[in-house]
C-alpha cells in the first residue's frame, strides 16, 4: 500500500493540537518543554476552556510560553508566578488557572510564594518543570541540582557541606494541608506522557471543582545544561534523577 | 487479525533533530537524514522504512515540537 494512500485526512490519528499554533519553539532541540506545552495544549482543548484559562509564565526558558499555547498568559515576575495566579483566579473564580513553572523559577526565588499559595490552598494547578539546573541562563546549580552534579557553578560537583541538599519541594508541598493532589511525572517515554497527561488533566479539574492546590512536578531533561545528547539525557534522567526524585503520587485526596 | 499500516509526515522545516522520534519508533521506521538540512540546518527525520510503520503514533507523542502527523488503516 501506497504512503500516499494512506495519509488521507479519515485516517489522522495524531497531530499537534491546534491551540499550540505554528511559531517555532524557540527550544534547544529534545527539550522536555515542548512536549508538556503540547499535553497543556491538548488538556484546554479537550475541556473546552480555550476561552476560560489564564495561564502564568515564569522567569525561565518557558517565559515565552505565551508564544506557543493560544490561551491567555500573565507574565509574572521570577518567581512570583503563584501570587499573580492567586490573584487571577480569585478575581476569576470560573476560569482555568495555571501556572508553569520551572525549579530555578519556582524552588529558589519563588519558594516563599509557592509554600503560601498552596498552604493557602488557592484553587490553582502549579506545572512544575524540573531539570535540576538553571537552563536558561547557562546551566548553574539550582536547589534541585543533584548530589555530585557537575554544573558550571559547583564544577567539582554539588557538595552537601558547602551546597546542601537537593530540595524534594514536591514531598514539602504534600505536607501543606492546601494541597489536594501532588504528584511527580515525567515525560520521557510515550507511556510516561499519556500518565503526565492524566495528572495534569486532574490537576485542571482539581482547580474547577474548587479542591485545592495541584502541584505537578515532571522530572524533565536539559540535554543543553547538562552537555549531553537529547536521548542520553533521557537515558541519565532515567538512572540518576529517578532514583532522588521517585516517581508517582505524594499526595491524592 | 486485522493488518495495521501507518504512515507518518514530518513538518521538515519544524524538525529540530533531536532524535527522540527515532529512539521512540518500536519498528525502526524513522531515521534522520543522512545528508539533507532544512532551512535551520537541523538534519530532520524522516520516514526511512515506510513499509514497517503501523501507526502507534509514538513518535508524535514524544516529539518536542509537534512536528509529526500520523495516520493509519486497517487493512
Amino acid at each position: 500500500m501506497d504512503v500516499n494512500e494512506i495519509i488521507k485526512p479519515e485516517n489522522l490519528v495524531y497531530r499537534k493540537p491546534t491551540l499550540l499554533n505554528d511559531n517555532t519553539m524557540h527550544y534547544c532541540p529534545g527539550c522536555s518543554h515542548g512536549v508538556v506545552h503540547k499535553l497543556v495544549a491538548e488538556i484546554v482543548e479537550e475541556m473546552g476552556m480555550m476561552e476560560n484559562t489564564i495561564a502564568v509564565s515564569p522567569v525561565g526558558c518557558a517565559v515565552f510560553a505565551y508564544n506557543y499555547v493560544d490561551v491567555d498568559w500573565i507574565q509574572a515576575a521570577h518567581g512570583r508566578a503563584p501570587a499573580v495566579a492567586t490573584a487571577a483566579k480569585r478575581l476569576n473564580p470560573h476560569k482555568l488557572v495555571f501556572t508553569y513553572q520551572g525549579d530555578g523559577d519556582l524552588a529558589a526565588i519563588g519558594t516563599a510564594e509557592t509554600v503560601h499559595a498552596c498552604n493557602r490552598g488557592e484553587n490553582i494547578t502549579i506545572i512544575f518543570i524540573n531539570n535540576g539546573i538553571y537552563g536558561m541562563t547557562g546551566g548553574q546549580m539550582a536547589p534541585t541540582t543533584l548530589e555530585g552534579m557537575v554544573t558550571v557553578t559547583c564544577p567539582f560537583g554539588r557538595k552537601p557541606e558547602l551546597n546542601g541538599y537537593p530540595l524534594h519541594i514536591g514531598e514539602l508541598l504534600a505536607k501543606l494541608k492546601g494541597t489536594c493532589y501532588v504528584t511527580r511525572q515525567s515525560v520521557h517515554t510515550p507511556a510516561a506522557i499519556r500518565k503526565t497527561k492524566k495528572a495534569i488533566m486532574q490537576g485542571f479539574e482539581n482547580s474547577m471543582n474548587k479542591k485545592g492546590t495541584s502541584v505537578i512536578e515532571i522530572v524533565s531533561t536539559c540535554n543543553t545544561g547538562w552537555k549531553m545528547s537529547p536521548e542520553k539525557a533521557n537515558v541519565w534522567m532515567t538512572e540518576n534523577m529517578f532514583a532522588e526524585y521517585p516517581m508517582g503520587d505524594l499526595k491524592n485526596e | 487479525m486485522a493488518k495495521i499500516k501507518g504512515a507518518i509526515i514530518v513538518n521538515a522545516e519544524r524538525c529540530k533533530g533531536c532524535n527522540l522520534c527515532v529512539v521512540a519508533c518500536p519498528s525502526d521506521v524513522l531515521a534522520l537524514q543522512p545528508q539533507k538540512v532544512n532551512q535551520k540546518g537541523y538534519n530532520y527525520a524522516y520516514m526511512a522504512n515506510p513499509d514497517n510503520c503501523i501507526g502507534c503514533a509514538s513518535c508524535g507523542i514524544v516529539c518536542p515540537d509537534g512536528c509529526i502527523e500520523v495516520y493509519k488503516v486497517k487493512l
